[in-house]
């Protein structure tokens, strides 16, 4: 049984299908990157999978159980325990310091627990920041935290909608090794990326076009998927 | 690095960490709060001052009948006339009896009047009087009103010669002079016309004009309803011949309407201010949820169910609610008694009662304002906030 699972799913705008009929498996421990132009219905697909939304039609099935039909608060509960996020934007409490924003996601979890916090703030590199506000951090330090926030509740898949699209090279390199150290790890990881090289460094591509999966690559791990892009 | 922190640990964290690290905005809800807090603290410690700084509350358990001469050119009332009129009312309805006999007098030649009294009486027909100092307890000693006190800068624990002159017979021509000396033992303190007037003991007044005291008047302090007390007065003035009893309204009609219309304006203007409190708290609060929609869609992102945005959003504002309560109490204080001073020309004592009150208040109002903002923040859809632009 695949840990993902979208059957004939649609998301429907007024007459507009931000997903049409997109039907995708994802297994557990795989790393899938999601491409396409904008506006292909990436983020849709995403927030479908990240339980912050529901597709108009069509079965999601998330460990075998059927998300697309539960209510607003039992989506919460399954994001809470199941899911890791990271966004473009970093999206970091201002007030809170790096350690504080990564016990946040504890809280509403289980146990804030500062010392895990800061185990997995080091796991990133930052445990000399621990302490600062996001504003005393750089961008690449602040999505680091990000990843740090994401994984501190061990989800059982990791979602990322452009998390390298604020950064430099430098710091995108930073964060995909940390993807790629959760990955050997067994994690499961989906990626929406407009970057050829991000979308090289996963198992499989998955490319979106005016909301149909267009291909579906299999393991491109040795750089062929970059073709499959254009 | 400890451990497992508490939930509630957290919670305190992020709500303290918000309202410490975000000033600015917080220092607006928070001033709103303060001021509310000190006009509520500080009206209703003149709210209930007012009677007694009007001297009247208290007055309304002083005298509520005057016993005066039924001819007044035969001069006063003996003693006996009237201890004759007081064994008309039962003794569980007679709270006090206190005779008064006015004398002029001088003191360096400048005229003054003093009243000898049962001053023992008189604490129980006029409970209202204040007295700074004390009350005269030995034999030359008097108590002084304050507007005399003024006028012949006394005060407490001074000397001074009181003069009886005793005259002729057409009453003008001095034969011979009385000066005794007093000493001031407490200045009257009632905002009535009590202050123009000296005090001292029957027998005092006695030793000083050579004289048996007859009384101008007596007041009593009796326990009835307005129909009782006609009654007694109808009994006396058929019974005893000598006195004519007046039955005295406690509290004027004018003076108490002046009274309640003060204090409800009072409590008008605390309302009217409490209302502008609630909706500049709120008014703070929605800014406040708008501005933060992107954290309040990332809470809800990581898992944070409505009841916790709630809570956090309103523990927020609670936690402004009680430290501008808390500050408002002391303000409100120090506010009452600027306007005590100015306004009455009387301090007023501090009521720790007002302390909770004033942040019970505080919480409240901060608690209403709230709940709208709050409901509002519920309302935010994570996918919609966190989406990038
Ligand atoms: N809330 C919404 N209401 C109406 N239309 C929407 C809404 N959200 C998305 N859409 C539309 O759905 C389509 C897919 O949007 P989506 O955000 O999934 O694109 P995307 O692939 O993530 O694009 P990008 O790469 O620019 O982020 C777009 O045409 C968009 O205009
Ligand atoms: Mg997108």
């Amino acid at each position: 049984m695949s840990l993902l699972e979208m059957k004939n799913v649609y998301k429907t705008y007024g007459d507009l299908n931000a997903l049409d009929d997109v039907s995708i498996n994802i297994e557990a421990g795989e790393w899938v990157a999601i491409m396409g132009p904008s506006g292909s219905g990436k983020s849709t697909a995403m927030n479908i999978i990240g339980c912050m939304d529901k597709p108009t039609s069509g079965q999601v099935l998330l460990d075998g159980q059927d998300i697309s039909k539960l209510s607003r608060r039992e989506l919460t509960e399954i994001r809470r325990d199941k899911i890791g996020l990271i966004f473009q934007q970093f999206h970091l409490i201002s007030y809170l310091t790096a350690v504080e924003n990564v016990m946040v996601a504890q809280y509403y979890h289980s146990l804030p627990d500062e010392a895990e916090a800061m185990e997995a703030l080091e796991r990133v590199g930052l445990a000399d920041r621990a302490k600062h506000l996001p504003s005393q951090l750089s961008g690449g330090e602040q999505q680091r935290v990000c990843v740090a926030r994401a994984l501190i509740n061990h989800p059982e898949i990791i979602l990322a909608d452009e998390p390298t699209g604020n950064l430099d090279e430098k710091n995108e390199r930073i964060v995909l090794d940390l993807f790629r150290q959760l990955h050997a790890e067994g994690t499961t990881l989906v990626v929406v990326t407009h970057d050829a090289e991000v979308g090289a460094t996963a198992q499989r591509v998955i490319t979106l076009e005016y909301g149909k999966v267009t291909s579906e690559d299999g393991d491109i791990s040795f750089g062929k998927g970059s073709s499959a892009i254009k | 690095m400890t451990g497992k922190t508490s939930k509630q640990a957290m919670y305190l964290r992020m709500i303290t960490a918000s309202v410490a690290r975000r000033k600015s905005r917080m220092l607006i809800a928070l001033l709103a709060v303060v001021v509310g807090a000190t006009i509520l603290s500080g009206l209703v410690t003149i709210y209930y001052d007012i009677p007694r700084q009007m001297g009247m509350e208290f007055r309304n358990y002083g005298a509520n009948m005057i016993l005066v001469p039924a001819d007044s050119t035969q001069g006063g009332m003996t003693r006996e006339s009237i201890d004759e009129a007081a064994s008309h009312i039962r003794s569980d309805e007679l709270v006090g009896v206190s005779p008064y006999h006015y004398e002029n007098l001088t003191i360096n030649a400048t005229p003054m009047v003093a009243a000898g009294t049962d001053l023992e009486a008189v604490r129980a027909t006029s409970p209202y009087w204040y007295v700074e100092g004390a009350w005269p307890s030995k034999p030359g000693e008097v108590l002084v009103g304050l507007q005399e006190a003024e006028t012949f800068s006394l005060k407490v624990g001074d000397k001074v010669t009181i003069t009886y002159t005793v005259t002729g017979d057409d009453g003008r021509d001095a034969i011979e002079e009385n000066p005794v000396e007093f000493t001031v033992s407490g200045l009257l303190d009632t905002g009535g016309s009590e202050e123009k007037y000296f005090f001292i003991s029957q027998e005092d007044m006695e030793s000083l004009t050579g004289k048996e005291l007859t009384y101008n008047v007596a007041e009593l302090s009796i326990q009835a309803n307005a129909e009782r007390l006609q009654e007694i007065a109808d009994d006396i003035s058929s019974s005893v011949p000598t006195v004519s009893p007046q039955v005295v309204k406690r509290l004027t009609t004018s003076e108490s309407t002046v009274l309640t219309k003060l204090q409800a304006l009072v409590l008008l203007v605390t309302i009217v201010v409490l209302a502008l409190t609630m909706i500049c708290v709120a008014t703070t609060m929605t800014a406040v949820v708008t501005e933060r929609r992107k954290e309040i869609g990332l809470r809800k992102a990581l898992g944070a169910s409505d009841r916790s945005i709630m809570m956090e959003f309103m523990g927020e504002g609670l936690l402004q609610g009680a430290i501008g309560g808390l500050f408002g109490a002391g303000l409100g204080f120090a506010f009452a008694q600027l306007v005590s001073t100015n306004v009455f020309n009387s301090s007023i004592t501090f009521r720790p009662i007002l302390v909770p009150i004033t942040v019970l208040a505080a919480l409240l109002v901060t608690g209403l304002a709230c709940t709208i903002p709050v409901r509002n923040a519920t309302n935010v859809d994570p996918a919609l906030v966190l989406k990038g632009e």
